[in-house]
C-alpha cells in the first residue's frame, strides 16, 4: 500500500498536482450551461483522457470531475438525486487513470449558495457534502480536496462531512484575491491567516489556495500562511493568469514557461504541492514536474 | 426629523435589521431599520425622504466601502437585509406613486451561467439607490431580455457572468437589446469581464464593483 500524502511530504518531498479540469472539458466540447459532472456517465472516455493526460505529464496526483457535484449544485440541472452516482463515477474514472501508484483527490467545490441568505441551512450543506464525500471515497479516492472556498463556515461543514464519513486525508483550499489594501482576502472577506486559525481546528491535513489571479500572487499567500503556521502542508493550484478576451473567446495568458518560472519561489516560500487551476494544461504540469525534478 | 433619518441610514450602513437582530454586536438591543422606518412614517415623515435621505445614503456608504475592500460580501448582505426591511414599510408609497423611482433596470446572469451572488449584490444596490429592479434570475437568454424590455420601455439592462465561457454570450444579448431599444444602456459586470471586453461587445458601461454601476445609472437618470 502506498504511503499517505502527508507522510510523503513530511519526508521532505515536493509533489506535483494536476491542472485544469473545467476549461479542459470545455476544450473537449462541454457547452456553457451543460453540467460537467454528467460527463462522468455520458462521456467517461473524455473525462478519462483528461485524467490520464495529467498522469502522463508527470503529476503525482489527479483530481476528479466532481467540483460541482454537491446535490445542492446539481439541483440546478435537476440532477440532485444522481449526486452519489455521478461522484462515484468521477472517482472511479480518475482511479482508473491514476493506477495504484498515483493519488486521486476527490474534488468538492462550493455549493454556490450563501448560508447567510437563509435559503439552505448548515445541516443542508453538511448532508450534501457528506453524500458527496462518501461517493468519492466509494469510487476510490485517496483524499478529499475541498476547494475554491470563500466562506469559512461552508469550508468547515465540508471538512466535517469528509472527516465524519470517510477515512481519507482531507485537503482544503480557499480562493483569495489581492485587495486594494494589498492584502489577500476571499470574496467573503477571510484572509489566509483566518483560514489557518479556524479550519485547522476541524482536523484538516493539508491547506492551501486555488484559482485566483495566477501563480505570482500565490507566493504571497503561501508566505502569509507560513507566517502563522510553519508545519501544515500547503497545496497550491494556480490559474494560468487572469483570462483575456481574444477573437471571440477567452484565453488564459500564462504560458507553461512563465508558470514554471515561479515554481522555485513558491516552494521556497513554503508550498509542498504545486499544480494548476483554470487555464493550465498538461504542458504546464510537465514543466512544473521538470523544475521540481531538477531541484 | 434628520435625527431619525440618520439613524435609519446608520442601520442600513451597518446592517442592523431589527430589534431582535444580534448583528452588529455593538447595536444589540437597539431598534433596527425595521422599527425606525415605522417610527418615521408614524411621525409623518415623507416616505420619499426616508428613501432618499436614509436608505440611499446608507447604501451609498456600503457601496463605497465595498469598492474600497473595507467590507466584504457578508456585510453587504446584512445591509441589504436591513434595507429590505425598511423598503417593506415603504411598499404602499411606491405603489401609490408617492415615491418616484429613478427608473427601471432589467438584470440577469447571462445564458449558460448559473452564478447569482454578484448579480444579486448589484440588484440590491440598485434597489437601495431608488431604482426599480426586474431580476430575471440566472441563465437568461437574449430573447427574455428583449421581451422584458418590451414590457418596460425605457429601462436599462444589467448583465452578469462569472465564467469565461459564458461572458461571450453577452455579445449577442447586447446586440439584440440595442436592436429593440437603442436608448437602453447596457451595463456589464462579473469576474472575467473588463473595460476592453465592454468596448468590444458594444456595451455602454463596465464596473468592477456595484457602486460604479449605481453611479453610472444615476448619471444617466439625471441627464
Amino acid at each position: 500500500m502506498k504511503n499517505r500524502i502527508t507522510d510523503v511530504l513530511s519526508a521532505g518531498n515536493t509533489l506535483v498536482s494536476d491542472g485544469a479540469w473545467g476549461t479542459f472539458l470545455q476544450a473537449k466540447g462541454l457547452k456553457a450551461g451543460e453540467c460537467p459532472e454528467i460527463w462522468n456517465v455520458e462521456h467517461p472516455e473524455a473525462v478519462y483522457e483528461i485524467a490520464r493526460s495529467y498522469i502522463d505529464a508527470g503529476a503525482d496526483m489527479i483530481e476528479t470531475n466532481s467540483f460541482g457535484g454537491s446535490s445542492i449544485k446539481l439541483a440546478h440541472y435537476h440532477l440532485a438525486e444522481r449526486a452519489f452516482e455521478l461522484n462515484e463515477a468521477a472517482a472511479s474514472i480518475s482511479r482508473r487513470a491514476a493506477g495504484i501508484d498515483h493519488y486521486v483527490l476527490g474534488s468538492i467545490g462550493p455549493t454556490g449558495k450563501i448560508l447567510m441568505m437563509g435559503e439552505y441551512t448548515e445541516d443542508d450543506f453538511y448532508k450534501s457534502f457528506s453524500e458527496q464525500a462518501k461517493a468519492l471515497a466509494s469510487g476510490g479516492s485517496d483524499a478529499i480536496v475541498i476547494e475554491t472556498m470563500s466562506d469559512i463556515e461552508e469550508a468547515r461543514l465540508a471538512i466535517r462531512a469528509a472527516r465524519d464519513n470517510t477515512r481519507l486525508e482531507v485537503i482544503c483550499t480557499m480562493t483569495f484575491e489581492r485587495t486594494k489594501n494589498e492584502d489577500y482576502r476571499t470574496m467573503m472577506g477571510y484572509s489566509p491567516r483566518d483560514m489557518v486559525e479556524t479550519i485547522l481546528q476541524e482536523g484538516v491535513d493539508i491547506i492551501g489556495a486555488n484559482c485566483g489571479n495566477g501563480i505570482r500572487d500565490m507566493t504571497g499567500i503561501v508566505r502569509e500562511i507560513r507566517a502563522v503556521n510553519t508545519s501544515i502542508p500547503i497545496l497550491i493550484h494556480a490559474n494560468a493568469g487572469m483570462p483575456v478576451y481574444r477573437d471571440g473567446r477567452t484565453v488564459f495568458p500564462e504560458t507553461p514557461e512563465e508558470m514554471a518560472s515561479y515554481v522555485i519561489p513558491i516552494i521556497e516560500a513554503g508550498a509542498n504541492i504545486v499544480g494548476g487551476c483554470c487555464g493550465t494544461t498538461p504542458e504546464h504540469i510537465r514543466q512544473i514536474r521538470e523544475i521540481i525534478d531538477k531541484k | 426629523m434628520d435625527d431619525i433619518l440618520n439613524k435609519i441610514a446608520y442601520c442600513v450602513e451597518f446592517g442592523k435589521i431589527n430589534l431582535q437582530s444580534p448583528y452588529p454586536p455593538d447595536m444589540k438591543g437597539l431598534p433596527g431599520a425595521d422599527e425606525l422606518t415605522q417610527e418615521a412614517l408614524d411621525k409623518g415623515i415623507d416616505a420619499d425622504d426616508i428613501l432618499q435621505k436614509a436608505l440611499v445614503v446608507g447604501m451609498e456608504k456600503v457601496g463605497i466601502k465595498f469598492r474600497e475592500n473595507k467590507i466584504f460580501v457578508p456585510q453587504v448582505l446584512m445591509s441589504a437585509k436591513a434595507m429590505n426591511m425598511a423598503i417593506r414599510h415603504l411598499k404602499p408609497y411606491f405603489l401609490s406613486g408617492n415615491i418616484k423611482r429613478k427608473g427601471t433596470v432589467v438584470i440577469g446572469t447571462v445564458a449558460g451561467d448559473l452564478h447569482d451572488i454578484g448579480k444579486n449584490l448589484v440588484a440590491m444596490m440598485f434597489e437601495g439607490n431608488g431604482w426599480e429592479v426586474i431580476d430575471l434570475g440566472t441563465d437568461v437568454s437574449a430573447q427574455k431580455f428583449v421581451e422584458e424590455l418590451k414590457n418596460h420601455p425605457g429601462s436599462h439592462v444589467g448583465l452578469s457572468a462569472l465564467l469565461t465561457t459564458t461572458m461571450v454570450n453577452m455579445e449577442q444579448i447586447v446586440r439584440e437589446v440595442k436592436n429593440v431599444a437603442p436608448d437602453s444602456r447596457v451595463l456589464i459586470g462579473g469576474a472575467p469581464v473588463n473595460e476592453e471586453f465592454k468596448t468590444k461587445i458594444g456595451a455602454d458601461f463596465y464596473s468592477p464593483d456595484p457602486q460604479g454601476a449605481v453611479e453610472f445609472l444615476n448619471s444617466v437618470a439625471s441627464r
